[in-house]
């Protein structure tokens, strides 16, 4: 046995040493991680418009395509919900490095009610000069939380695609709605605005679609997840009504 | 000259049959899943497919490896009174440096295995070499130990992940082999010979790696008479 004031200096060598390792480690790397975490974040947003880039086969995009489509084809503008652009001075205000929209903190701003929120818009222009809008929505799933990137056609109505990600959803059932590229095409052409010009959004179906333009089918074993990106849909993307309609002139 | 060969047999680092059964032990014998059955949570979560489950055998292999090292060069100095939590730093740190390492360099790994490489922490083997073992040898063989523990965690989560991920996505190592699509090797849509296949949505699942775990139990003992326990 030894004495108490010899283990404790023994542990408290240990752990400053420790402490020491792990914070310049941490150090060293963040820069690395930062980047990662935004190239991860880029892709998924570029994601829902996969089908209308230049590059063969997404899924192997390289990093220098990624940051090369953000830089020509891409701009990103932050909204109110009142349907105004925030100003960069604005966002720098609010704590957006940059005033820019891929570094707005989608989960914090989530968390404000509809009126409040910062939401991120990015116009993406395809190289035969058509434009699309991809806009975010963020919801909860089974387990936590569930997010999708929505790429809407110029008329801002019909969907060109969409990309959605997750934090624990089961794999196999609930994270099929971002593995099961099948079920993610679904979407593709599905209208938010009925012809009476309501907002309807898109349902996720249990037992199968009916409605061509406003339903699809739900994943067997994802009930929940599926609602969740029902609900998702229906709720966050009214905030981008105000501007949407401005475009649409 | 003869006596200058005995000493250094008997300090220098070599590599003999007790050594041998330190590093092979794990291995078949001794291995921490089929037959101490521990570290089973993270077999059953990181098994859906290869390329995690490869991650993840790397992780254990290097974490056991150096937390062994370390404990047993840090075992005389190691109060006993605190032993079980000094063991927990240095396991701690060195998953910690792991996620670090892995969110720089493999981030994709690092986003599907985030959680369970965490749970390495308390993950049973790492912790029951250090207590078992690193704790009274010496760091050379605690080195092989570790490294014994960690492989033999390792391929049998490789198996895992094998088995899991052919009949349950019908690829491997991400390669699409057998599947009803044309970016398959074998388009079960088109293919006369294979049309009745479908994959078992069931490997995919965390049950299944149950099955298949209880399955190379039983196949190891059938292979290995040494582990049946004729009590």
């Amino acid at each position: 046995m030894r004495s108490t004031s010899s283990v404790l200096l023994f542990v408290l060598t240990l752990t400053s040493i420790v402490a020491l390792i792990l914070a310049f480690l941490q150090n060293g790397l963040k820069s690395k991680h930062d980047f990662n975490e935004a190239m991860y974040s880029k892709k998924a947003t570029i994601a829902a418009v996969a089908n209308h880039l230049d590059v063969e086969d997404f899924s192997k995009i390289s990093e220098a395509e990624v940051t090369e489509i953000f830089d020509k084809q891409i701009k990103q503008m932050v909204l109110k919900s009142d349907g105004t652009v925030a100003t960069p001075e604005e966002l720098q205000d609010a704590g957006v490095r940059g005033g820019l929209a891929e570094n707005l903190d989608l989960k914090k701003e989530n968390k404000k009610s509809v009126e409040e929120r910062y939401l991120p818009l990015y116009e993406f222009t395809k190289s035969d000069g058509n434009k699309y809008y991809i806009v975010y929505a963020r919801g909860k799933g089974l387990w936590d939380e569930i997010w999708g990137n929505i790429a809407l056609e110029s008329d801002v109505n019909t969907i060109a695609g969409v990309s959605f990600d997750h934090k624990a959803e089961t794999p196999g059932l609930g994270a099929e709605i971002k593995d099961n590229k099948a079920w993610v095409r679904q979407f593709i052409g599905k209208k938010l605005y009925d012809n009476d010009g309501t907002f309807r959004a898109i349902d996720v179906k249990k037992g199968g679609a009916k409605d061509p333009y406003h339903e699809v089918d739900a994943i067997s074993g994802a009930t929940i997840t599926g609602d969740g990106i029902t609900d998702m849909l229906l709720e966050d993307l009214v905030a981008y009504e105000p501007y949407l309609k401005t475009i649409k002139g | 000259m003869a006596d200058t060969a005995v000493v250094e047999k008997n300090q220098g680092i070599q590599f003999g049959k007790k050594e041998r059964k330190l590093l092979t032990d794990p291995l078949n014998d001794n291995n921490p899943i089929t037959v101490q059955v521990l570290g089973i949570c993270s077999a059953l979560a990181v098994t859906t497919g290869m390329k995690n489950a490869t991650v993840m055998a790397v992780a254990v292999v290097f974490v056991c490896l150096f937390a062994n090292v370390i404990t047993s060069a840090l075992r005389k100095a190691i109060p006993k009174q605190v032993r079980m939590i000094v063991q927990l730093v240095i396991i701690a740190t060195l998953v910690t440096v792991v996620e670090l390492v892995l969110k720089a360099y493999a981030f994709e790994s690092y986003k599907q295995l985030s959680v369970f490489i965490g749970l390495i922490i308390t993950n049973c083997i790492v912790m029951g070499r250090l207590e078992a073992f690193a704790m009274a040898n010496k760091p050379y063989e605690s080195a092989l130990d570790g490294l014994g523990n960690g492989i033999g965690y390792g391929i049998i989560l490789l198996m895992v992940a094998a088995i899991r991920e052919f009949f349950g996505k019908g690829e491997f190592y991400g390669y699409k082999i057998i599947g009803p699509s044309p970016e398959y090797a074998i388009n079960t849509l088109e293919s006369s010979l294979f049309g009745w296949y479908q994959g078992n949505n069931l490997m995919v699942l965390f049950p299944s790696a149950m099955f298949v775990i209880a399955v190379l139990i039983w196949a190891h003992r059938a292979w290995n008479p040494k582990l049946v326990d004729v009590s």
